[in-house]
């Protein structure tokens, strides 16, 4: 609350907030150090999911000298989400902001980016554009179907039947990556593996989570994971109906100690890591960073009680090839309607990817 | 599961077992409210403190009843609020609950963060559908107690107001407050009294959200249940027993959108998620028009 209202004044203050910010007497803390970062996260930061993913990361960064973290949470895809930035830039002296949310970015961090030039605003999707965006905003990104595609592989071979289910959230090209990742990687170990997906329609829905967890192990799944914000719904009713889990964001991995098979996680402090050096060493962050297992960006819970000793072997073989670039989009695959979808070897960062639209033969489920 | 339609009914006999219960609770809480002639906006507010107080204690103190012992205790002070601020003169009851609302929830969420993370013990169910081989029915079978407490205040509620002094208090300041002070009633201390025993009933739904199901505390895990309840009422026009059909059937409507994706129905998951809204919305409409539905509706009530 005091952070929003000093935002107000101090906004009404000084046009050129610019020279707001040397004229704040916390100019005094910032000259103790190199780097202020400003993050902003839509939910808890303890969420279990995608927050604490990212305040994990930033957790890690604090205690490097040279860089003073200020944080905010709960920060809705509003105009409060520019309040919370530039109350950060004027009031904490923050000269990168990472903005966590989806929704952030057009038109907020595109605005302030342009009213603040100095600063750098980083976002966490791939949605910068070299054409039409500012120079001092960005876009970062890990491609965590490369550690759902490991998922898949564990849970293949700790499941006897290979049937997966997976509640998801909405039907957007990041989220069909991961089903088909968690499909194809499933696959490569047991041909005969299915995956069965639930859509929710919101990324935070605690009770149709459950319903839809619940309607999968019905149907016969033997191990489940998600990709809604906060997976601790649908990890805890799986290990409570005794249904193995792979986990989604963050580590889920004490939510199911006898069910636990593996999870897909961010390392957000590679990424982070490196933008504080860039600003400390006197350099420009890049504009627009993506990577996965090839340059340290995801990792893989460590294995749980649910994960059979041929499963952790395969698992570790696919996190090595994918730390060499294999492919996870190869050869001629079919979408579950019929259509070729996929006709060669795709790089697992190739454009035509982030377009996906549809869902692998071999997913039960449809995206409308 | 070999048989699809068996496994929806199923699974909507299960949603209706586990969903329901939040419901029938907040919908009871607003039915004595509204009995006694004001209506309480303010209970989705209580049911998300209601939830966050209870996985609270039951994590602190390890005792997941004391929990909802705490959640009731936690609604009624929200509801006894609403009472007292109501009695002041040129009060709104409508305007002060939507205050509530924001009230009851900005406070669950302030002091609920650290609770989000931590496990607390849930209530034990119990296992009613032991006897059945079939896993999807056994599962739909664990009832929480909870579920059967809610259903004998109902019908104990519907038989207090027809047959009990107090419930024929409650009902005669609810219909006609100026013959309730004919009377000699104070109709502000059984307004204040029937707000406070209805934010006790909805602080329970509240601990059901988040020590049995879905069995968490965040900030989305009511998602407007408290308010959705409240619309119940007037759905099941003031009478606690239909309030449980309602919140029963409900529940079960809720359970359409996911099990009919689980059995292979996948196109259109939008509009099957919608479905417990359009059916209660098509029900609405077909019997508020009577006149037996305006005969049923409190005397005093604001909203007419």
């Amino acid at each position: 609350m005091t952070l929003h209202s000093l935002s107000r004044r101090s906004l009404l203050k000084v046009g050129a907030a610019g020279l707001a910010a040397t004229a704040l007497p916390f100019g005094i803390a910032r000259a103790q150090t190199n780097v202020i970062l400003g993050i902003v996260y839509v939910g808890p930061k303890d969420d279990y999911g995608w927050n604490q993913a990212h305040a994990v990361s930033v957790a890690a960064l604090k205690a490097l000298p040279g860089i003073t973290v200020v944080e905010e949470e709960n920060v809705p895809e509003t105009d409060a989400v520019a309040k919370s930035m530039e109350s950060m830039i004027n009031i904490d002296g923050a000269n990168l902001i990472l903005a966590t949310s989806f929704g952030y970015y057009k038109p907020f961090v595109v605005d302030l980016a342009k009213k603040y030039p100095d600063v750098q605003f980083r976002h966490a999707a791939p949605l910068w554009n070299k054409e039409t965006d500012p120079a001092n905003a960005g876009s970062y990104f890990p491609y965590l179907n490369q550690a759902h595609y490991v998922d898949g592989v564990a849970a293949g071979l700790s499941t006897a039947s290979g049937k997966i289910g997976f509640v998801a959230a909405k039907p957007i090209p990041s989220v069909l990556s991961n089903i088909n990742s968690v499909l194809l990687g499933a696959r490569s170990v047991n041909p005969n593996a299915t995956v069965q997906v639930i859509f929710t329609g919101e990324w935070s829905l605690p009770v149709r989570e459950a319903e839809a967890t619940n309607a999968l192990i019905d149907s016969g799944v033997e191990a489940i994971t998600c990709h809604v914000d906060s997976p601790k719904v649908v990890i805890e009713t799986a290990e409570g109906r005794g249904i193995k889990t792979m986990g989604h964001n963050a580590s889920q991995a004490p939510l199911a100690p006898k069910g636990f098979i593996t999870g897909a996680e961010y390392k957000w402090e590679t990424i982070y890591k490196a933008y504080a050096d860039d600003i400390a060493a006197g350099k420009t962050p890049p504009n627009f960073l993506i990577g996965g297992y090839n340059n340290d960006m995801l990792r893989n819970t460590p294995y749980g009680a649910g994960a059979t000793p041929e499963a952790i072997t395969a698992a570790d073989a696919a996190i090595e090839a994918l730390k060499g670039g294999a492919p996870i989009y190869k050869g001629t695959l079919k979408d579950n309607k019929g259509n070729v979808v996929v006709d060669k070897d795709y790089d697992n960062y190739d454009p035509y990817l982030d377009g996906m639209n549809w869902l692998l033969e071999g997913v039960q489920g449809s995206i409308t | 599961m070999d048989n699809p339609v068996l496994t929806v009914l199923i699974a909507m006999l299960g949603g209706a077992i586990r969903v329901s219960t939040p419901f029938m609770f907040v919908a009871l809480g607003e039915t004595l409210t509204e009995k006694s002639g004001r209506i309480n906006l303010g209970l989705e507010g209580t049911l998300v403190l209601g939830a966050m107080v209870a996985y609270a204690v039951s994590y602190l103190t390890g005792n997941a009843w004391l929990g909802v012992l705490a959640a009731g205790g936690a609604g009624t002070v929200l509801g006894a609020l609403h009472g007292y601020i109501c009695k002041l003169p040129r009060v709104n009851d409508v305007a002060v609950g939507i205050a509530m609302m924001s009230f009851g929830t900005g406070l669950a969420f302030f002091f609920g963060k650290p609770f989000i993370q931590p496990q607390a013990p849930h209530l034990e169910a119990i296992p009613l559908g032991a006897w059945s081989d079939n896993p999807a029915l056994a599962q739909a079978l664990e009832v929480n107690p909870l579920f059967f407490v809610g259903i004998i205040l109902a019908i104990f509620l519907g038989w207090a107001f027809k047959n009990t002094r107090w419930g024929l208090i409650i009902r005669m300041t609810g219909d006609s407050a100026a013959s309730a002070k004919a009377m000699g009633v104070s109709v502000d201390l059984v307004r204040f009294l029937a707000t406070a025993a209805g934010g006790f009933l909805a602080g329970i739904g509240g601990a059901f959200l988040s020590l049995s199901y879905p069995g968490i505390w965040n900030q989305g895990l009511s998602s407007g249940q408290g308010l959705m309840a409240v619309a119940l009422v007037i759905f099941a026009r003031w009478d606690p027993v239909r309030a449980i059909m309602a919140a029963l059937f409900f529940g079960a409507a809720g359970a359409i959108g996911p099990s009919l994706q689980a059995v292979g129905i996948t196109q259109g998951y939008y509009f099957f998620n919608a479905a417990p809204y359009i059916l209660t919305l098509i029900i609405m409409i077909i019997s508020a028009g009577s006149k037996s539905a305006a005969r049923d509706v409190p005397g005093e009530l604001t909203m007419k």
